[in-house]
């Protein structure tokens, strides 16, 4: 019975996916609002499913859960449901209300749940490929928009391409550890020197696989097309349940089956994060558009938590776990922003628009001000402490000269971070944006409380995250 | 399995990896030609699965290979719907006119 209950958020998330995809099929009427809201509740409900499941490894070793599992899943669906809750008005107000669009992230939601907990190779790429499938459909939503369908392609091409060298490393990494089971082929590689050879081969492609889905460097060149020509509340989702899951399972891919091969992945690892941080800091300062900022501003924020990935000890996971909630919370706040600005009911977002923002709606210029401040690094913002646990960790763990790459680009990110907050504050723009709706004033609120009260109540986050820190650090039990 | 060994498969495999990603990045001219490229990977990925699934006597090889498969189809089809979309809204399948956004 265990078993049932250890899986039955997945089972109650994707027969909720389909029951609502019925319903939306086969109702007479357009049901897509209340569609959206029940598929908010079945989020929410999933998550209390997914805190209250019994741990341990299911399905003859196919499933597992622990405290990472749920520390992960819970920022899953916490970016889901604020994702959620921004595409309301903003969809309306672009014609794209379609039932399709919260049952498509649903189905997403459900890979990604399967994604966290995979722990055999089976089950990792059948959780990677339902995300996926579903993330490519939503990037092409605006179907009668030539900029959302091209970065649907685009999305599509990149996205099938790192699925395939995934799936060439995993065949590699079956075939010189014998088994797909993660348990065995920490085991393989740990005692067979043959196989940790052949291994590293296949481990490099499941690295670069994963590395595009979560945009790092030099695999993110999808990233600011796709951020600028999907729809704002898909981009909102795209910046942070996907990379969310996904940097989970490298978490645990990495320190699970492919721990024992530490000196192999550390190096690759580091690189990754020192390009990423390099790229994102570079690449943004010549942005007009805010998606696109913010797209390379996510290749940035990913290479800060590779670092915690590089360190590779309990200290790093945990660090990179924090990140990630920070990451979260701000990125939610953010996209709430921008997809409050439009003019005339039409999406603007270009970063001029902001312009006279802090005479206009002092509330918003405020709230994306602690967001930028918050994504620099200054404290005593949110956005602070996620890089002092990361950087932190990888000085411990003899990265110093990574970490001080890591303060330099942060330095170079402050530049256009600060950049929208002088335009809000100190140009002169035209006549106002259109007033917020009620329910994106909500999610701007709560992530700018987050942001700002986080300093006076650390201990809940840090302790949560060094319990599922220590869970993927023994979960693999050798 | 006993007439020919494990590396010769391996190479075929190897060889399909490569034509694929070549096909992806030189390819100037069709959107159509990227999506049979990207069946190559799978397929690559599939006969290593298979090869590797009789030389150890191990199922599991074998039944991945059924799962990818039909992913391949799903993921096909996704993509055909989405370049199909793609052609309604820009006329055109050129993958040199897929650049409305450049970065």
């Amino acid at each position: 019975m265990s078993t049932f209950y250890t899986v039955l958020p997945i089972l109650f998330l994707a027969v909720a996916g389909i029951v609502m995809l019925m319903a939306g099929v086969f109702a007479r009427r357009d049901h897509s609002f209340a569609i959206t809201a029940v598929t908010g509740v079945v989020l929410a409900i999933a998550a209390r499913l997914l805190v209250a499941a019994p741990t341990g490894t299911v399905l003859h070793g196919l499933y597992q859960t622990n405290d990472f599992t749920r520390f992960a899943d819970v920022l899953v669906a916490l970016g889901a449901i604020g994702a959620l809750a921004l595409s309301v008005t903003f969809n309306r107000n672009i014609g794209i209300t379609r039932f399709e669009f919260p049952v498509l992230i649903l189905f997403a939601v459900t890979g990604m749940v399967v994604l966290v907990s995979a722990n055999d190779l089976i089950t990792l790429y059948i959780g990677f490929e339902i995300q996926s499938l579903a993330l490519y459909v939503l990037a092409a939503f605006a179907r009668h928009n030539l900029r959302s369908s091209e970065a649907g392609l685009k999305y599509f091409v990149l996205g099938a391409l790192s699925s395939g060298l995934l799936l060439y490393g995993i065949s590699l990494v079956y075939g010189f550890a014998g088994t797909t089971g993660f348990e065995g082929i920490a085991r393989a590689l740990a005692s067979h020197p043959a196989a940790a050879m052949g291994s590293t081969v296949g481990l490099v492609f499941v690295l670069v696989g994963l590395a595009f889905k979560i945009s790092a460097a030099p695999f993110h060149m999808w990233t600011p097309d796709v951020y600028e020509g999907a729809p704002t509340s898909v981009t909102a989702f795209f910046a942070t349940a996907p990379k969310i899951a996904v940097f989970a399972l490298l978490l645990r891919v990495m320190l699970g089956p492919f721990g024992p091969a530490v000196a192999q992945w550390r190096d690759l690892v580091e690189l990754l994060a020192a390009a990423s941080m390099v790229i994102g800091a570079i690449g943004a300062i010549r942005q007009t558009s805010i998606k696109r900022l913010m797209g390379y501003s996510s290749i940035g924020h990913m290479g800060y938590a590779l670092m915690g990935l590089a360190a590779g000890n309990a200290a790093g996971v945990s660090g990179a776990l924090i990140y990630l909630a920070i990451y979260v919370v701000m990125s939610l706040g953010t996209f709430g922003c921008i997809i409050a600005m439009s003019r005339g009911r039409q999406p603007v977002d270009r970063i001029s628009d902001l312009a006279g923002m802090a005479t206009d709606d002092p509330r918003f210029a405020f709230a994306l001000a602690m967001m930028m401040w918050s994504m620099a690094g200054i404290p005593p913002l949110a956005g602070f402490f996620g890089k002092f646990y990361v950087f932190a960790a990888a000085i411990n763990a003899g990265l110093a000269p990574l970490a001080v790459l890591g303060i330099v680009t942060s330095v170079v990110a402050a530049f256009y971070y600060l950049r929208v907050i002088k335009v809000m504050y100190f140009d002169a723009g035209e006549p106002g944006l259109d007033s917020r709706n009620s329910g994106v004033s909500l999610v701007i609120g709560l992530a700018s409380a987050g942001v700002l009260l986080f300093a006076f109540h650390p201990s809940t986050l840090t302790t949560l995250s060094t319990m599922a820190a220590h869970a993927v650090m023994t979960s693999q039990g050798f | 399995m006993s007439a020919v060994g494990l590396g010769p498969y391996l190479v075929v495999a190897g060889l399909l990896l490569v034509i694929g990603i070549f096909g992806i990045f030189l390819n100037r001219k069709n959107i159509i030609v990227i999506m049979m490229s990207i069946e190559l990977i799978l397929l690559a990925a599939n006969i290593n699965f298979v090869a590797f699934s009789s030389a150890l006597h191990d199922m599991a090889g074998q039944v991945f290979t059924m799962f990818v498969l039909s992913v391949a189809a799903a993921e096909a089809a996704i993509g055909l719907a989405i370049l199909v979309v793609y052609f309604r809204n820009r006329g055109s399948i050129e993958v040199e006119d897929v650049t409305l956004m450049k970065g």
